[in-house]
């Protein structure tokens, strides 16, 4: 499905099914260099199971247009607006389900509209999401090696079972595919020049630099879960401490590494399945 | 377990995919020989059935061990996931059964296995499907034979039996400029010589049976994707591959491109091709090629090592006329092989006898080692002459097309002792020069 953003065409994925803006509303937002694929059985399962479903592409990545917005506080205000084109205005119809920096971008609109934010599902986490100088001058230098680097950080086994989004998919060669793709799309733009962004770098560098996370956690009146993995190299459980006290959040922690959906996708949905009760 | 990038070649050939069975302890990966899988309840049965949940319902489309082998093909080869089936020819059918219905057609390689000569060019045109042959160096003739209805470009690694080297950073480019996909047969380059996706293949294919699984005992074929080729913004340019970008009618209106960005195609050929057609990989197979890729770089160094000295002692004796290896400088595709074959050039390549088809005949009968049969990437060395078997159903002019002369002898070297496998072939040499 395609909405007007800002006057912008945004991306979006329904779970299999046409979107009901009358039916209680789960948003899920990827994280750097991803898509919407990344949550596509979550989003299956929730829309055949009364849920109208917003997967989303961000500006610039997957099918979205561009520019790509410079923070994760223009992001939320996007997100936002999403919603208002998408017909979702009814107070605490709103799920949230953000995976890293998408948990990030979640966070702040859960903080910026509490009234319509009912809970908040912050999957692979962190707070402060701080990226290393190392990591951050790779994904600005040598991208595809930034994406090697994160792919092997990011997945804490060699054989992801049962698979995804199937089974015989290797969840190594997929990730790195996708984040190329995302890499290579043509909707990322700088919104003052015109010209073409690194995504990987743009992507990493706004989660560094959010520093609202407390202020927004201070606002939220969402139920809050925290779905984080124990092998997560990326953002390790414990760089969660501050913020899920701030949010008084539910941890749920699996056997997983940072690629939690498609790394551990039946865990995934029970995590989410209590999410939502 | 990863560290700063993904593990070596080695590691993976023996891990990608398997882990210690989490309910036995077994280290080894277990054999499911079961038909099918108990749901947990109603409601996981329906969405397994939706594709709400991954795992396995029915050994056609998924199996636990198969499964295995299929994330350890995409591991080696580098690619987004695989698909296993009865066998290559399955394989290369299920590719493009995926992308092409009739009306379409295909552009190939006129160098292919006989196999697949006969699918492109007699079977699949029952079916409305065209293929258009082009000699696998003539760049303008792939160009040229592109066509609005063409879904594919084909072509083998290696050129059966001349060993043409295929140009893949060519042949892609072009393929990609058309915003089709390039489909290779890898069977004569398992992954550890060549990784095709590294120089811009979008498909791979692999008859499993032969150096993969390494030892003649099981047929199967492995089917990779890249998750590199955009289908949906072909078929914003151009119209094709609804088949991926559009609602299936036959799997609850799913658009493959929206469930999956980088693995529609498998999705397709998963849950349409093998749930349909049926060639599936029995887990009995899968094993055994499992068996065999974990020691498949130990033995594609002895093949290649062994295969170099054999080459080194027909190059250089009287009875014969060529040897078509391209590692020689005396063959077409010597400069790509060096560009995109460093670790070798395989161990299956053909050769000319000096003197009459009766000559030829006296030859493949005197061997003692090699074994006269119609297969390659055994353990054991193989030989054969195409002519009157893989490519017997070529005319004397495709078959001269296809690089196959009269008195052509196709090897496959094994892991015996190099020094006997060139004592077998220097007494039948011996014996060919007697029976004129």
């Amino acid at each position: 499905m395609k909405l007007d953003v800002n006057g912008q065409s945004a991306h979006v994925y329904t779970g299999g099914k046409p979107f009901d803006p009358a039916l209680p509303c789960v948003v899920f937002i990827h994280g750097a260099l991803h898509d919407h694929s990344v949550w596509t059985l979550l989003a299956r399962w929730c829309a055949h199971h009364g849920h109208g479903v917003l997967a989303l592409d961000l500006p610039g990545h997957g099918q979205s247009a561009g520019p790509v917005l410079p923070s994760v506080e223009a992001t939320a205000d996007w997100l936002l607006a999403l919603l208002a084109a998408a017909g979702v205005q009814q107070p605490g119809q709103v799920t949230l389900v953000g995976h890293s920096m998408g948990s990030l971008i979640g966070l702040e609109a859960a903080g910026r509209a509490p009234a319509l934010i009912g809970r908040l599902v912050m999957v692979g986490t962190a707070y402060p999401m701080k990226v290393s100088d190392a990591l951050l001058n790779t994904a600005r230098d040598a991208p595809l090696k930034a994406i090697d680097m994160v792919n092997a950080f990011s997945i804490s086994t060699l054989a992801a079972k049962p698979g995804y989004p199937g089974p015989g998919m290797w969840l190594h060669g997929s990730n790195r595919a996708l984040m190329r793709r995302t890499l290579a799309g043509p909707n990322a733009t700088n919104s003052a020049t015109g010209c073409a962004v690194n995504l990987f770098h743009h992507d990493f560098s706004i989660c560094d630099a959010y520093a609202g996370g407390l202020d927004a956690a201070a606002k939220v009146t969402a139920k809050v879960t925290l779905v984080l993995g124990n092998a997560d190299q990326m953002t390790p459980p414990r760089a969660t401490r501050d913020i899920a006290a701030a949010l008084k959040a539910k941890v749920v922690t699996l056997a997983s590494g940072h690629s939690l959906p498609a790394e551990a996708p039946d865990e995934m949905l029970a995590a989410l399945r209590g999410a939502l009760a | 377990m990863p560290g700063y990038s993904d593990p070596g070649f080695d590691t993976l050939a023996l891990h990608a995919g398997a882990v210690p069975d989490p309910t036995t302890g077994a280290r080894a990966t277990p054999i499911h020989l079961s038909t099918s899988f108990v749901f947990q309840s109603s409601e996981h049965a329906a969405s397994l059935f939706n594709m709400e949940r991954s795992g396995h319902v029915y050994s056609r489309i998924s199996n636990p061990t198969t499964a295995v082998l299929e994330e350890r093909i995409a591991a080696l080869e580098g690619g987004a996931g695989a698909v296993a089936t009865a066998s290559g020819q399955a394989a290369l059918h299920l590719a493009i059964a995926t992308l092409a219905g009739a009306g379409h057609h295909i552009v190939a390689s006129s160098a292919l296995y006989g196999g697949s000569h006969n699918l492109l060019d007699y079977t699949l045109r029952r079916f409305g499907i065209s293929t258009t042959f082009v000699q696998p160096a003539d760049v303008d003739g792939w160009r040229a034979a592109i066509r609005p209805e063409t879904r594919l470009l084909f072509g083998e690694t290696l050129g059966n039996p001349g060993l043409d080297v295929l140009d893949i950073p060519t042949i892609s480019a072009i393929a990609h400029d058309a915003r089709l996909p390039l489909l290779v047969d890898s069977t004569f380059t398992p992954p550890w010589l060549l990784k095709p996706f590294d120089h811009g293949a979008d498909l791979i294919f692999h008859s499993a049976t032969k150096f993969l699984s390494g030892h003649g005992t099981v047929v199967g074929g492995l089917l990779v994707d890249s998750g590199a080729f955009d289908w949906a913004a072909s078929f914003a340019e151009t119209g094709r591959f609804p088949e991926l970008s559009q609602p299936y009618d036959g799997f609850h209106g799913m658009v493959f491109s929206e469930e999956s960005t980088v693995g529609a195609f498998l999705l397709r050929a998963r849950r349409e091709g093998l749930r349909d057609f049926g060639a599936c990989m029995s887990p009995h197979t899968a094993w055994l090629i499992l068996q065999g890729i974990e020691t498949l770089p130990l033995r594609m160094a002895r093949h290649v090592e062994n295969t170099r000295k054999v080459v080194e002692m027909l190059a250089a004796h009287p009875m014969v006329s060529r040897v078509g290896y391209p590692e020689l400088e005396s063959h077409p595709s010597h400069a790509l092989a060096k560009q995109l074959l460093p670790r070798g050039c395989g161990a299956v390549f053909s050769f000319d006898l000096k003197g009459s088809r009766t000559q030829g005949v006296a030859f493949i009968e005197a061997l003692k080692i090699f074994s006269h049969l119609a297969n390659v990437g055994d353990c054991r060395s193989l030989v054969i002459h195409p002519a009157s078997t893989t490519h017997f159903r070529m005319d004397d002019a495709a078959l001269a097309r296809a690089g196959i002369g009269p008195g052509t002898i196709r090897l496959s070297i094994g892991l015996e002792d190099a020094a006997d496998l060139i004592d077998d072939l220097k007494r039948a040499l011996k014996v060919a020069e007697k029976a004129v």
